[in-house]
């Protein structure tokens, strides 16, 4: 029986002051914005998170054979632990139903595949812990930052114990193919699970969208879309927050979620964990030579590591681990993993910038060049405060470093 | 058209303004005739240049401005504009026209006598108010004849939303009439490729200030911002290129802030100079305290000199890659001329971006602009 499966992406970076001058280096100040970042939690928590598990939840109770999947970064569960714990108390309900699966991923959702396997490993670790102790789950499969893809990432993985990853079913890998079946990573014996893009962002962006011929789109019409779209399974790949804040509230959003899995059993479908799809045999191998993301057209990992401000930010920040590692000051190695989150690198992006796009979600900064700034003060104050700085130097004028792998 | 200022003669962004308006708009056919109050200095194919002679003494009104080396802005400027107005505004009889189009205060006398003689609508262009040049503490006869030149106008341009509300607030006009058109600079000059390299910045970091010295544009707080970037960053000189009556006070405010070796006073430049002040900066900074729109923001971009200018200007509603600040926040002028000068990524990714953004910026969008806006008072649009 053909079926669906969900997954929702959990994640809120800690976000830098966006005051955080020049002038406060070396002066201990924090570096984090306590009270912005509690507000965007609570907010969304109200908006997004505490509805959209209330209904995911009714769902479990109400359909026998229904599932989804999770992945919660370590980043948002501190904060909700700190800011909103009846959040994961909501999210502990929907664990012990059985039918909801924690997936694997860095613990601060970060980069650092691209730049440090060691710092890799680790966050996956950090993870894995924290997925064990909270939810008692241990995954087989893992998923990377932002859906970013490649052939080294199988083959690392697979040393770590998992049997699949998600990717993006992105048109340049698959060409004709479709994203509705299980691939295999090439060279290695993970298994590939790909978003199907085009159906996955129906709901994420074009949900609301009156100028679109599929709106308005109702969770019937959606289930025939799904139940004509051929393979084996569907994978329907979002952030958490397109429930309530991506889409708010007044679209219907909450309402076409509450209605979807009853539609999809309408017609005869059923539901898989991403662990499941692992029984089903991979179609072909798939070679993913440069990195793929879920972002962007472009669908690579310019988002984050497009421009020099960024590659720089970036090079500089895992240029300092070793001395940071050597300071055993464990609230400056617990702030150095904080800054590893991928989003503050996408603060920096200036590619749709000049658009005047919207892919500001609770960015606090009204330009690049300012995301940049404070992340480099910050950055200076954590070299300013390891004593150990053999081998350390500031951003040099020609950037070169190598993008991604 | 009336304008005061017309290259070679000008003291800042209005005879630019002129310049480029008439080049942009001779691009859609329209013919122009620019009527100045000095001898025409140049010779433009894209424009009747026009000088009507005002420098006779015949009265002595008040002194109003300082003798300086502005070469346009004398001591008897009251009366140079009554006798502007007086013969410029006659010439309307011996010009076939269809609109009259009169830039800033000192020519409105002339655009309404030429409105009365000729019938034709008026449209009276602010590229400053009297409360921007002098942050808010006007002459009370340049108000008098702004306000005037205001109510008679049948339309009004003005340069930003930031110069439309001011206008507004202290004259009460009607918000309908008055027309935002966003400038452009010409693009075409080869000036901008001189790349020039000075020998001071291979010692040194430059920061650049470039504009009149009075209390509009803000220099004092670019001095003081000079004070702390010095305690960060000490290699480094403060050019400040421009004249004014501001000029003996910002020496002294230098002197005492004790950093008068780190400052260099260049007075004002012309030309390809001014290009290559901004070719060897590491970073210009417009500290505006009121600033109807900012053309020096565009010269700086499209000269690949990365950017930070005030909130209380025009440009910042269009410009997106610079920094923005508030004229007073000497500390966040500090830290973003500083992380400019310490990141060269910062100052690289400004510059591109800056330089690609400047592009969309030329002569002819706004020229277009006021085309429009002619065809409509005129009522055939």
């Amino acid at each position: 029986m053909k079926g669906v499966c969900f997954y929702f992406q959990v994640h809120q970076p800690y976000r830098i002051r966006k005051d955080f001058s020049v002038f406060d280096i070396g002066r201990k100040k924090d570096y984090f914005d306590i009270a912005k970042n509690s507000q965007v939690l609570k907010k969304v928590s109200e908006k997004c998170y505490l509805p959209a598990n209330k209904i995911l939840l009714d769902s479990l109770a109400k359909h026998e054979d229904f599932k989804v999947a999770f992945s919660v970064t370590g980043s948002i569960f501190e904060q909700f632990q700190e800011h909103a714990p009846n959040v994961l108390k909501s999210f502990s309900d929907l664990a012990s139903t059985g039918g909801v699966e924690f997936l694997a991923e860095t613990y601060n959702h970060s980069l650092s595949f691209l730049f440090d396997k060691e710092e890799f490993q680790f966050q996956i670790a950090e993870h894995k812990k924290l997925m064990k102790s909270f939810f008692n789950q241990k995954s087989k499969i893992f998923r990377n930052t932002e859906l970013i893809y490649s052939n080294d990432l199988a083959k690392f993985v697979e040393k770590l114990g998992f049997k699949a990853i998600l990717a993006e079913g992105a048109g340049k890998i698959l060409e004709w193919r479709s994203p509705n079946h299980v691939y295999k990573a090439k060279d290695c014996d993970v298994k590939l699970l790909l978003k199907n893009y085009k159906l996955s962002d129906d709901v994420a962006f074009r949900f609301s969208q009156q100028s679109w011929e599929g709106w308005p789109l109702t969770a019937e019409k959606y289930a025939d879309w799904i139940n004509a779209s051929g393979g084996e399974f569907v994978n329907l790949f979002l952030d958490y927050e397109t429930f309530g804040e991506h889409q708010w509230q007044d679209t219907g959003i909450f309402d076409f979620l509450a209605a979807l899995p009853g539609e999809l059993k309408n017609k005869g479908l059923t539901f898989f964990k991403p662990s499941e799809l692992l029984k089903f045999k991979p179609k072909a191998v798939l070679d993913f030579k440069e990195p793929v993301s879920w972002a962007d057209t472009e669908r690579d990992t310019s988002a984050w590591l497009g421009n020099d401000l960024q590659r720089s930010a970036a090079a500089l920040l895992y240029r300092i681990k070793g001395a940071v590692l050597r300071s055993n000051n464990k609230q400056l190695i617990d702030s150095w993993r904080k800054l590893t989150t991928s989003d503050h690198f996408y603060y920096m992006c200036t590619k749709w910038f000049n658009d005047g796009d919207v892919h500001k979600y609770f960015n606090p900064y009204d330009t690049p060049y300012e995301g940049y700034v404070a992340f480099m003060n910050v950055l200076n104050d954590i070299i300013h405060r390891v004593k150990d700085t053999k081998g350390l130097k500031m951003d040099k004028p020609s950037i070169k470093q190598k993008r991604g792998v | 058209m009336y304008g005061w200022e017309f290259p070679p003669f000008k003291s800042g962004g209005l005879g630019t303004a002129c310049h480029d308006l008439t080049k942009g708009l001779s691009s859609f056919d329209s013919k122009v005739v620019f009527v100045m109050p000095v001898k025409p200095g140049s010779k433009a194919e894209f424009v009747e240049l026009v000088g009507v002679d005002t420098k006779e003494i015949e009265s002595m009104l008040t002194a109003y401005a300082q003798p300086g080396d502005d070469d346009v802005y004398s001591w008897n400027l009251f009366g140079e504009v009554a006798r502007y107005a007086r013969f410029a505004g006659k010439l309307a009889k011996k010009f076939k026209h269809d609109v009259i189009h009169a830039h800033d205060w000192m020519t409105y006398g002339a655009g309404i006598i030429a409105k009365k003689l000729s019938g034709k609508p008026l449209v009276v262009h602010l590229h400053a108010t009297e409360f921007d040049r002098t942050a808010n503490n006007p002459d009370p006869h340049i108000k008098f004849l702004e306000r005037r030149g205001l109510e008679e106008a049948d339309v009004i341009i003005t340069n930003s939303n930031f110069s439309k509300n001011n206008i507004i607030k202290n004259y009460d006009v009607p918000a309908e009439k008055i027309k935002v058109v966003y400038w452009g600079i010409d693009q075409s000059s080869p000036d901008f490729e001189l790349n020039f390299k000075s020998e001071l910045s291979k010692t040194h970091k430059i920061v650049l200030f470039l504009g009149r010295l009075t209390v509009q544009k803000g220099c004092d707080y670019f001095l003081q911002a000079a004070k702390k970037v010095l305690e960060l960053e000490k290699n480094t000189k403060f050019i400040i290129v421009g004249s004014g009556t501001m000029m003996p006070e910002l020496v002294s405010l230098a002197h005492k802030l004790g950093i008068d070796e780190h400052v260099i006073f260049t007075g004002a430049l012309k030309g390809a100079d001014v290009h290559k002040a901004f070719q060897m900066a590491d970073v210009f900074v417009m500290p505006s305290v009121s600033e109807p729109f900012g053309l020096v923001a565009l010269e700086s971009m499209r000269n690949k000199t990365p950017l930070i200018i005030s909130k209380q200007s025009g440009a910042s509603e269009v410009i997106k890659n610079c920094f923005k600040l508030d004229f007073w926040d000497v500390d966040k002028m500090t830290c973003d001329i500083v992380s400019i000068l310490r990141y060269p990524s910062l100052k690289h990714e400004l510059k591109q971006n800056g330089f690609k953004e400047v592009l969309h910026h030329d002569i002819f969008k706004p020229a277009k602009e006021v085309l429009d806006i002619y065809k409509e008072v005129r009522g055939d649009s």
